[in-house]
């Protein structure tokens, strides 16, 4: 089977449906083409041959029985290693939870069981999360199929150069700032942010809770239209899921556009994207008008303020939740004389970056600074919330560039923190709000993929899937150069 | 339509937001970063405490650009969208066996979480 075959989610469940290959025979060749180019992408960091063929033979079985399939069914997917698949290794690509096996399935992994998606493995990221690179991974940066010298995005990394060196459709990641659609973009993938509440984080280890959200991610359009109706849905088992009713994403596909106000931003020079990309966003919003869209022009006044109210918001969250990995419950323990040792030398397997955000945190909190960065901060929010609402009731979308660059050299940002936040300052405004959000490739600059980034109301996942389905209609996938 | 009314000389520009202001005091001390590493369970050296103080004050100069924000009589927001905090149905569910939730443990006693002595004597 060609790996243009793992192209598209849809050729596969029409194929399995039909009985012109079976779950296994797919399953069997995207695992031949993970393990023939991980060793160079490092994409993933856990490859489970045996789940996945256990769980492609029984949807084989099933098929054979006459038994209704899932609408996944046969179709190989990768979960970012924060999220937990019963029986394989979650580390968050870090050393404190090097080795620990999850006891249990996220409720999004549940839910991909059930629709018949094939797990076969976990993808690299940045450490917990933290990172927009894949640099932070304590295992190694993943690569970027499209250049291996650059970096794939993140922490999202792993998931999206998954999904651009065609090892498998689909994939999960996670967005708590912009790592689902920054590496997307990168890879020249679809990856959507869904609203804060639209998929439960039960299973996904938490970075900042009042941001992180599971987000689909697809070689297509339609790949992630499917896959985000899998996992969306209330669960009783995370308080801040939402109830609200689900719409027909892939109903959207042939939806009319005509007449749908698209919110163009207005920015500085100072957060202006490089040239390069610039000329693409232009070049996309061309595409946009001839589809029938009417653009206007909106401002965001507090938009420049989004990514320092982003960066006490979330290591302040992270320094809280991360301080539970103190190898008492999980993962290895680094024994000392004492238990206050024992906790520091345990920690100490934290990475660089994970370091600096949980002390940054733990500062801002702090008896003293509290009101002056942490309350700042959430009244910043605020504005940041209304800032949208007005601007939403002039237009139904907002279209920016997704990250201000294409994916940059390896090793050109890791030494200065300021610099790697910048490469999320399009990405955190929504996340801020909680709005949906998706990235499409929009083209290439420099022989690299642009991405589109579509942010819309909340819970109106729809609207940007009608949207995204007909740019891409109009401009055809991105084929990245395939690595052999 | 241009998206973008005004251009920039040189893609570097776009990384100097706010040139931090050399002559302003440290925001944070090294004194300050080991009272926060002792808070955090974290221990560095001398050297890296050096290096994490310098990288701190570079962020927080950094966000102090929030000030410039009038934020009078707004209000915090915790969670961007309030309605989604709700209880669930009182029922009792089955849960993880006390095996599996102690499988990923270090150590464990008996069935339970063994951990270092926390009182100090005997």
């Amino acid at each position: 089977m060609s790996a243009a075959f793992l192209d598209s989610a849809q050729a596969i469940c029409q194929a399995v449906e039909r009985g012109e290959a079976s779950a296994l025979e797919i399953t069997q060749s995207a695992l031949e083409r993970i393990e023939a180019l991980n060793a160079r992408l490092r994409a993933f960091l856990h490859i489970d041959r045996e789940q996945a063929i256990a769980q492609a033979s029984a949807i084989d079985r099933a098929k054979k029985r006459g038994e209704a399939l899932g609408p996944l069914c046969g179709v190989p997917i990768a979960i970012k290693d924060n999220i937990c698949v019963r029986g394989m290794p979650t580390t968050c690509a870090s050393r404190v939870l090097e080795g620990w096996v999850a006891p249990y399935d996220a409720t999004a992994v549940q839910k991909l069981r059930k629709a018949g998606a094939v797990i076969v493995g976990k993808t690299n990221m940045d450490e917990f999360a933290m990172g927009s690179s894949n640099e932070y991974s304590a295992f190694g940066v993943a690569l970027n199929p499209w250049d291996l010298s650059r970096v794939p995005g993140g922490s999202s990394g792993g998931s999206a150069a998954a999904l651009a060196a065609r090892m498998t459709p689909l994939a999960l990641g996670s967005d708590t700032g912009g790592s689902v659609r920054q590496p997307a973009a990168f890879c020249g993938v679809v990856g959507l942010k869904p609203t804060y509440g639209r998929v439960s984080r039960y299973g996904l280890v938490a970075f900042a809770s009042s941001l992180d959200q599971i987000g689909p991610m697809a070689t297509d359009v339609d790949g992630c239209a499917r896959l985000a109706q899998a996992i969306f849905g209330m669960d009783p088992r995370d308080a801040t899921s939402a109830d609200r009713p689900i719409p027909n994403l892939l109903k959207e596909k042939d939806a009319p556009l005509s007449g749908l106000r698209v919110g163009v931003l207005r920015l500085r020079a100072e957060v202006a994207p490089e040239p390069g990309v610039e000329a693409c966003f232009a070049q996309a919003l061309r595409i946009l008008e001839d589809l029938g869209c009417i653009l206007i022009e909106v401002e965001l006044p507090s938009l420049e303020y989004a990514l320092a109210a982003y960066y006490i918001l979330a290591p302040a969250e992270c320094s809280s939740n991360l301080a539970r990995f103190d190898g008492m419950r999980y993962g290895p323990r680094v024994e000392s004389e004492n238990l206050f040792r024992t906790y520091c030398q345990t920690r100490a397997l934290f990475g660089k970056e994970v370091r600096r955000r949980i002390v940054l945190g733990t500062y801002v909190l702090s008896a003293g600074y509290y009101e002056a960065y942490y309350a700042k901060a959430q009244r910043a929010r605020t504005r940041i919330v209304h800032d949208f609402a007005k601007a939403f009731e002039k237009v139904d979308l907002i279209a920016s560039p997704t990250a201000p660059t294409v994916a940059f050299p390896i090793g050109s940002r890791t030494e200065d923190p300021v610099a790697m936040y910048l490469s999320d300052v399009y990405t955190l405004p929504a996340s801020l709000a909680g709005l949906p959000a998706i990235s499409i490739p929009a083209g290439l600059s420099q022989g690299m993929p642009v991405g589109l980034e579509l942010t819309g109301r909340p819970f109106e996942e729809g609207l940007l899937f009608r949207l995204a389905f007909a740019f891409e209609k109009a401009r055809p996938p991105l084929s990245p150069p395939l690595v052999a | 339509m241009v998206p973008f009314a005004s251009s920039h000389s040189t893609q570097k520009a776009f990384f100097v937001l706010n040139p931090p202001h050399l002559n302003m005091p440290e925001r944070v001390t090294q004194d300050e970063v080991r009272r926060v590493l002792a808070l955090a369970r974290l221990e560095l050296s001398d050297e890296e405490i050096a290096v994490l103080q310098g990288e701190l004050d570079a962020i927080l100069r950094w966000v102090e650009r929030l000030n410039a924000l009038e934020t009078e009589g707004v209000p915090p927001t915790f969670h961007a969208l309030e309605e989604a905090t709700r209880l669930r149905e009182d029922r009792p569910e089955a849960g993880l066996r006390r095996s599996e939730a102690l499988r990923g443990a270090a150590r464990s006693v008996e069935g339970a979480f063994a951990v270092p002595r926390v009182v100090e004597g005997e």
